[in-house]
């Protein structure tokens, strides 16, 4: 195949999320990445438009093409995290769109946590808010490798720099006491697409990238973990089939690091060793692995491994504990029981544990921490311990986003509680 | 250049891969829901990746509403024969027979919501507590909100103003006794990356995604195929014409694009170029604002 049609099959993808409340332009920009982008199709659009009308709204709303459920367009609000797919000739993108009001934690944390990139609005009127506070807490705590702020409703400033500086050094004040480790600037007007797929005219003395351009040339293939090797094992592969009799391979998906035949592996909790023999991907058999591939990993030795266990390589180090530092989002509107009883799940591994400790609450709107009250309510985010029925083989969150994340789900409702963090 | 990176068809199969193993390894009784359309097929080739060398761990489920293609059916038998698979068909007729679900009368009578009645149906008396759709976030705004793990209520329902968080790559699949849950592994790929996957892998496909000639007619701007139980408004009249499925359903709901694509190639070409949803073309989703979110919480697909 040539030309265009090529290139598509070799695009990478871009995981983005964005965060802001109902004022601050976000559908707007949404919308105007889609449009332009070619994403949006004509019957989508007839259809938003008929519902604009309906509604009573005198411009074609595009917050309705992402606001999905009959009771979202009805009350105009977004509840819940909505994906949205665009492509450019460079990258395909995924929007995690998030509501910035209702349950916003609980939606923010869920679109984040698979996310490369956050974009952060800022309306150019209002400057640095208890929400962009709020927002870039969220980027940095569930580590989303790069921030964008965007400062939007340039047009609404007249398209003044020191407006724009104003906001970047207040904002880099904000960002010195968070961990975000890549965080750009743009000014734009969403509505007029200023800065946004084009080069505004309107501010010449700003020489950055443009959105898109951040957006389609970002690095993002360093922001999996590639040195550690880390593969836990989620299905065992035993066809007992006349063709393959004694065929034992360990499926998963590896979440750190790479892998390649011939290394020498050491299976947890076991401690065993033995020698990596292949590594299958349906009919091909691959000389290496890395993250984020599904493979099958067949070994040397006959070892007993299960749903649950972690490959690492044979001279590698990885935590293992049964008293476990978190950060934690709590979900549910029944709060945190002190001293109480949750599943936790970390990959493929699963055990119960009990709340030892819970050190401090955040407060996301100040930043600060408070160790006076320690309930912890639905979209409270706090630090705390627990201890695990039996021990857990992780990194720290900072170093692997994958082996270092659990989530506690409530062992009489069977809803997930809590979304963790290991420290 | 980074060299441990991979681009985004092989990202988007690694992604499915790990959630048809994810549920191999949470639930007992799992099912694949099989239409015979495009994205069933590569979400069960998805799964003999996933599974190799060993056999595909659970059955397919088709529920047929006696209005299908043929050879959507023949495909169907066909793909199970030459991969060892093994799909249970259910027909929507009994459900009629036994008076579990009544047909529709009328013109735009269809029994795509009848479907939703064989289907809990059948789902209580396999007793499958997992079952997984070809659904993809792209297609549908009340899609856009799903999860790949999406948990239904003792009546098969969904409630999407209280579903639970999904984070990273930790899916929770518990559950209590006669509750179950609708897997969509394939939930972050668009139409555009099924069909260059499709490309890319060489899958196989019914004859009705490509051109070919047939009698068609046109009803609220949509091209429909005939068929005995097609009943012709006044006005309406059969043409024979160039044609092919952009997404194929039940024969009454499934528009017919006018098309001389007889490639994997031109197809992707056609997609690239349309302007038009795929869903465009259904008379399903027409019905309302919020039919597919009606009848997903009813437990539709």
């Amino acid at each position: 195949m040539s030309g265009k049609n090529s290139g598509y099959l070799d695009m990478e993808l871009l995981r983005f999320t964005t965060a802001g409340s109902v004022d601050d332009g976000k559908s707007t920009l949404i919308g105007r990445l889609l449009y332009d982008s070619k994403a949006i199709f004509e019957d989508q659009m007839e259809a938003i438009e008929r519902a604009s009308e309906r509604i009573g709204n005198e411009e074609v709303n595009l917050a309705l093409l992402t606001d999905g459920l009959r009771a979202e367009r009805e009350q105009g609000i977004t509840i819940d995290v909505a994906y949205r797919y665009f492509a450019t000739p460079k990258r395909k993108f995924i929007i995690a769109d998030t509501p910035g009001h209702i349950q916003y934690t609980r939606n923010m944390v869920t679109g984040a946590s698979t996310a490369n990139v956050a974009l952060i609005l800022v309306d150019a009127r209002q400057g640095v808010l208890e929400q962009t506070l709020r927002h870039s807490y969220i980027a940095s705590l569930l580590q989303i490798p790069h921030v964008i702020i965007c400062i939007n409703k340039m047009d609404l400033v007249e398209y003044k720099e020191e407006v724009f500086e104003k906001i970047k050094c207040d904002m880099e004040g904000v960002a010195s006491k968070l961990s975000v480790q890549d965080i750009r600037y743009v000014p734009i007007s969403a509505l007029n697409g200023d800065n946004v797929v084009d080069r505004s005219q309107n501010m010449d003395w700003y020489d950055g990238p443009t959105l898109l351009y951040l957006l389609e040339n970002i690095h993002i293939s360093s922001d999996l973990n590639h040195e550690d090797f880390r593969f836990p094992v989620q299905f065992v592969i035993r066809p007992q089939s006349k063709e393959w009799p004694d065929y034992r391979g360990y499926a998963g998906r590896v979440a750190g690091g790479a892998i390649a035949v011939g290394d020498a592996v050491k299976v947890l909790p076991s401690g065993f060793t033995s020698k990596v023999k292949s590594i299958d991907l349906y009919k091909d058999t691959l000389n290496e692995a890395f993250a984020p591939q599904s493979v099958t990993i067949t070994l040397e030795d006959d070892i007993d491994i299960s749903r649950g266990d972690m490959l690492i390589k044979d001279n590698d180090h990885i935590i293992v504990g049964q008293d476990v530092d978190m950060m934690i989002c709590w979900f549910n509107e029944r709060n945190l029981m002190p001293r109480g009883k949750y599943v936790i799940r970390h990959t493929s591994a699963e055990a119960r544990c009990m709340v030892t400790n819970v050190e401090y609450k955040m407060n996301i709107n100040t930043l600060e921490k408070n160790e006076d009250d320690r309930t912890v309510t639905m979209n409270d985010i706090a630090r705390i311990t627990v201890r695990t029925t039996k021990p857990l083989y992780f990194d720290s969150y900072k170093r692997n986003r994958i082996t270092g994340s659990i989530i506690l789900i409530d062992e009489g409702t069977n809803e997930t509680v809590a979304a963790g963090m290991i420290i | 250049m980074n060299k441990y990176q991979i681009k985004h068809l092989r990202e988007l199969e690694a992604e499915s891969i790990f959630v048809l193993r994810e549920v191999a390894a949470q639930f007992e009784r799992p099912v694949m829901l099989f239409s015979g359309g495009k994205d069933s097929i590569i979400m069960y080739h998805l799964a003999l990746k996933a599974f190799y060398p060993a056999k595909v761990p659970f059955p397919l489920l088709h529920i047929d509403t006696g209005h299908n293609f043929q050879e959507t059916l023949d495909f169907r038998d066909w793909l199970m024969e030459s991969t060892g698979g093994k799909c249970i068909v259910r027909l929507v007729q009994d459900s009629i027979d036994k008076g579990r679900a009544v047909e529709e009368k009328g013109f735009s009578a269809s029994r795509n919501k009848l479907q939703t009645v064989t289907l809990l149906d059948a789902l209580e008396e396999l007793k499958c507590d997992a079952a997984m759709g070809g659904g993809r976030r792209d297609e549908e705004k009340a899609r856009a909100k799903e999860r790949f793990f999406s948990h239904r209520d003792e009546f098969g329902q969904w409630d999407p103003k209280n579903q639970r968080p999904e984070l990273w790559n930790l899916f929770n699949g518990k559950k209590n006794m006669g509750e179950h849950f609708r897997v969509f592994p394939i939930s972050n790929w668009t139409e555009m990356d099924v069909w260059q996957y499709i490309y890319l892998e060489n899958i196989a496909l019914p004859n009705l995604y490509f051109t070919h000639k047939r009698e068609v007619f046109e009803r609220d701007g949509v091209l429909m195929a005939k068929a005995p139980f097609m009943q012709l408004k006044p006005g309406e009249q059969y043409k024979e014409m160039d044609v092919r499925c952009r997404t194929i359903g039940d024969i009454t709901c499934t528009g017919l694009t006018l098309s001389s694509a007889n490639s994997l190639e031109d197809i992707i070409q056609e997609v690239a170029a349309t302007r038009t949803t795929e869903r465009g073309g259904r008379a399903d989703d027409k019905r309302s604002e919020s039919a597919m979110e009606d009848r997903k919480r009813e437990g539709y697909f």
